[in-house]
């Protein structure tokens, strides 16, 4: 398609098709790697009509998953919303995937490809890339793949054992999925074969140092008794590695009564679980890159005299109803929107590297006024989660302008106390609270296995450890044990404990008897 | 380079299957849903798409959460206006928390209402119907065939040689018989030719030739005699006619229009017929309906003015019955038509004729129909009085004596939209035992 020769522009009118969509791609590569030298993974751009977009959505966002009538239910329930106009669908739908995939909808005008091109394939994929979370715990290669091994997996299961079958053990794992993953050690990478090997070894060298005499030592005398048994209880916590946080990963490796195919499919449900993890610890730095990046992009492009002031107004309009802040006494606030924060702090980095105030240099003495934004973004990106970021970056010119005030909230109290506003008395502990409110692992009940004896009763010991007197949903609390005794195959207990004072403030099993 | 992908052409619907297991896993609750629904009036739009409200039961997904009523939080909150630190601000309401997170997000999938496709409504709503004497009837009156599989024949029509069938019996046999194959003889005359060729001309050699010579004479010999593939091997595929069920249904409207029959009568009647026409939609393939009407004077009408004309005169309910006998033997001979029959009356009849009726459905009626049901519908006043008795209108008691010979005859009584549905269940519930009709010669 010729090009007029006065015009720069990448494309006229809101149409698109593949040649202004891969020509517009190479004008926002160019920005994106020379300019904010940007590090993607290759990039694929798959076109989808909006029927698909629900497809996607429902099953949280995977191009590939295995079956199940809760995806169903989320199905009904996007569909609903999208139809009655309550709810938009997104504009596009990006994976955290080498190559990285991002889902273009057919409907969206030309500018807006460009928006999502910039936004999607190079912002989040920048992310995705770059950032330690998902480095370390996600194999952005290795995905697509597995979810293809997980969807014949489990069709699989479902022709041999039955769907059914198949589905009371994903009810279950799916009620455990958010205490199915590893929030403080990184998940052990041993294969299969390595483990067998390592079990064999270990067994060789047992038998080889056996001694016999060591059976016959006499039982010990009745005073000592008390204290055997509590060494019997810390050896066998240790042989079973207790105290341990990923309760499905426990099931999965302990329980007596899985088949190995139900184990596989425990397997599956982790490791989706944790893949997705790091993206729940990420939302307002991933969004605030991807909109920081594809804004910074497009005004550049506007600079250049390659997109037109009709499509850069479009641009801008569906920009700023991204990144609107409702405040807190709107009826449509929804919470802190994400946008908003991580593109206003990103934003707001970029002015204290080039233009700060002198508040700013006593906040941010390294950066301020440095000059190198660029650099300061790419290494924020890359070795933060939201809490630390927040934590590190969250500066009072911000705080002014959003207007943050904090509130506590007792439960045993019928009003909220204002603590702190948005004062030089207060900007600290707002930050705080700010950050602590983004950090998934403390806002997420932490429960965990503590004891089994499995040559006993083989009673599952779980403890919740209450922070801030914060208990369980009771109704939801004892479904979801239920799904533990049906994954463990023997009774199971849930004991809260505060965190601060070691008080047992709660206990339940699924014994008939105890209760 | 990036790489465009195009899957707008892909497959949609990835998430039916989803969308059928959710729909499985709250069926039950779905069908009470549904059935509520069409009791309570609206049974003209069951041919339609539903909104149902998100089931409460056995969709739940639940996980440990966190209880929203207790503890200390600390929330964070955007556009402050007037407030200083210590200040108290009640809470809004018994929910806890002034809206923090989760509020906007959990959007409570209770209170939503999703849509079921007309078909999925109308497989919830007849589940557990089932059309009396449909499968039942003898078979002659089935007038296709289908020809079906049915094993191997030794004899047949070339085309229909079963070869894998043919080669393996023969293959056997040439084993049995000890055939020689081609490669035993091309041995035998590899090695004579090898020989030949040799320039030794001894009597030994020569005598060994010989031998070879003979032995291939009779292999070849044998080779003729036991052929490669024999008549006896030859198998063919048998098919068999099947009959298959009659697939085509005829469905006679025969309603009073008379003066008393008034909007709400009428709209009752309408309400029957609609259910029975769903019904029968969903058994077979295709359905004719003939709307017949009747004062005294029938005549067959379309669906419209069957509904919504207004017509008087006296009541004469034999003329529609005879009238339906004469289309019966004019379009729908019964050997190839499935025939039901609805008829809806306020029961009332000019003197003298419900007998005529009732001889008229003895004689010819009941031996042509699949089955007969007979609405009466009656004041609400009256379901005091008439609910279970034998007692009512002449033409009621007239067919008393046909239902209780006939086992494709019902009738019932109808007061009230609600009362319908209910009605319609029983005259089409599922019967443990149905007698054939013809026994009843």
């Amino acid at each position: 398609m010729p090009k007029g020769a006065a015009s720069n522009l990448l494309f006229h009118d809101s149409d698109w098709n593949f040649e202004t969509l891969s020509r517009t791609y190479d004008a926002i590569e160019t920005i994106a790697l020379d300019e904010l030298q940007l590090d993607v993974y290759p990039n694929q751009l798959e076109i989808i009509s909006s029927e698909q977009m629900l497809d996607a959505y429902s099953s949280v966002g995977m191009p590939l998953m295995y079956q199940h009538w809760s995806f169903g239910k989320r199905f009904v329930f996007e569909e609903h919303l999208y139809r009655k106009g309550r709810r938009g669908l997104a504009y596009e739908l990006v994976i955290n995937s080498n190559p990285c995939i991002t889902y273009l909808m057919e409907e969206n005008t030309m500018a807006m490809q460009a928006l999502v091109t910039a936004h999607a394939s190079f912002g989040h994929n920048h992310f995705f890339k770059n950032n330690y979370l998902f480095q370390q715990w996600t194999d952005a290669s290795a995905i697509l793949s597995y979810m293809e091994f997980a969807k014949k997996y489990i069709s699989k299961c479902e022709e041999r054992y039955g769907t059914s079958e198949v589905e009371v053990i994903l009810d279950s794992a799916h009620a455990l999925m958010d205490q199915g993953v590893f929030r403080y050690r990184r998940p052990p990478r041993l294969s299969s074969e390595k483990e067998r090997e390592r079990a064999r070894e270990r067994l060789e060298y047992e038998e080889q140092t056996y001694s016999d005499l060591w059976r016959t030592l006499p039982p010990s005398p009745d005073g000592e008794s008390n204290k055997d048994a509590e060494r019997d209880a810390s050896e066998r916590k240790k042989a079973l590695n207790l105290p341990e946080e990923n309760l499905l990963y426990f099931l999965e490796k302990t329980s007596l009564i899985l088949e190995p195919w139900q184990r596989e499919l425990l397997r599956i449900v982790r490791v989706i679980a944790q893949y997705f993890y790091p993206q729940r610890q990420t939302k307002v730095m991933n969004e605030g890159c991807a909109t920081f990046v594809h804004y910074t992009i497009m005004n550049r492009l506007f600079d250049q005299g390659r997109i037109s002031e009709g499509s850069m107004l479009e641009v801008l309009h569906s920009h700023s109803n991204v990144v609107f802040q409702p405040s807190f006494d709107d009826p449509r606030f929804p919470g802190i929107n994400p946008y908003a924060l991580g593109f206003a702090m990103m934003q707001d980095i970029q002015r204290v590297c080039t233009d700060p105030t002198s508040e700013d240099r006593d906040w941010f003495p390294e950066i301020a006024g440095s000059g190198k934004w660029r650099e300061t973004l790419i290494d924020a990106w890359a070795n933060h989660r939201d809490e630390s970021f927040i934590l590190q970056y969250l500066s009072p010119a911000l705080i002014r302008k959003f207007r943050l005030f904090l509130l506590t909230d007792d439960a045993g109290d019928n009003y909220c106390e204002v603590a702190s506003i948005h004062n030089e008395r207060g900007y600290e502990a707002i930050r705080t609270a700010l950050a602590r409110s983004y950090d998934v692992a403390a806002n997420q009940s932490d429960i965990q296995v503590v004891d089994v004896d499995l040559l006993g009763d083989r009673h599952l010991r779980l403890q919740h450890n209450v922070k801030n007197g914060i208990l369980l949903d009771e109704a939801s609390r004892d479904a979801t044990l239920r799904h533990v005794r049906h994954l463990w195959g023997y009774d199971v207990s849930l004991a809260g404990v505060d965190a601060e004072t070691d008080d047992v403030l709660y206990e339940c099993s699924t014994a008939p008897t105890s209760e | 380079m990036p790489n465009f992908i195009d899957r707008r052409l892909n497959p949609k619907d990835k998430s039916l299957g989803n969308r059928r297991r959710f729909l499985k896993r709250a069926r039950e609750e779905l069908k009470r849903t549904i059935k509520e629904q069409i009791k309570a009036g609206k049974i003209a739009d069951v041919d339609a798409e539903h909104r149902v409200p998100m089931p409460e039961r056995g969709v739940g997904e639940p996980s440990f959460q966190p209880s929203p009523t207790t503890g200390e939080r600390q929330y964070v909150l955007p556009g402050n206006h007037e407030f200083s630190p210590g200040d108290r601000l009640p809470k809004p309401s018994a929910r806890g928390g002034a809206s923090g997170k989760g509020a906007g997000t959990g959007e409570s999938e209770d209170d939503f209402q999703f849509v079921l496709s007309r078909d999925e409504v109308l497989d919830l709503f007849f589940e557990d119907l089932e059309l009396p004497d449909m499968v039942k009837l003898n078979l002659k009156e089935s007038v296709a065939f289908k020809r079906r599989r049915a094993g191997f024949a030794a004899s047949g029509s070339p085309t229909n040689i079963n070869v894998g069938r043919t080669m393996r019996n023969s293959y056997g046999r040439r084993i049995a018989l000890r055939r020689p194959s081609r490669a035993d003889v091309a041995a035998i005359a590899d090695e004579i030719a090898k020989l030949e060729a040799e320039s030794n001309t001894g009597g030994a050699h020569q005598k060994h030739i010989e031998a070879l010579r003979e032995e291939l004479d009779k292999l070849e010999r044998r080779r003729r005699r036991i052929a490669y593939v024999d008549p006896v091997d030859i198998r063919f595929n048998r098919f068999e006619p099947q009959p298959l069920p009659n697939a085509s249904a005829v469905m006679f409207c025969l309603m009073d229009v008379s003066a008393s029959m008034g909007e709400r009568e009428k709209d009752l009647a309408k309400r029957f017929f609609v259910l029975l026409h769903l019904f029968l939609k969903r058994r077979y393939k295709r359905i004719d309906i003939v709307f017949i009407r009747h004062t005294d004077e029938a005549g067959e009408v379309d669906e419209n003015t069957f509904f919504y004309s207004k017509q008087s005169g006296g009541t004469v309910v034999s003329t529609a019955i005879e009238e339906m006998l004469r289309i019966i033997e004019e379009r729908y001979p019964a050997r190839e038509w499935n025939i039901y029959a609805a008829q809806a009356s306020d029961g009332e009849n000019s003197a003298g004729d419900s007998d005529l009726c009732v001889s008229l459905l003895h004689r010819q009626v009941m031996r042509l129909c699949q089955y007969y049901a007979y609405v009466e519908i009656i004041d609400e006043r009256e379901t005091e009085i008439f609910g279970t008795t034998d007692n009512g209108t002449s033409l009621w008691r007239a067919y008393r004596t046909v239902d209780s010979e006939w086992s494709n005859f019902q009738m019932t009584r109808i007061a009230r939209p609600s009362d319908i549905y209910p009605v319609f269940r029983k005259l089409f519930a599922r019967q443990a035992t149905v007698q054939l009709r013809t026994e009843r010669r």
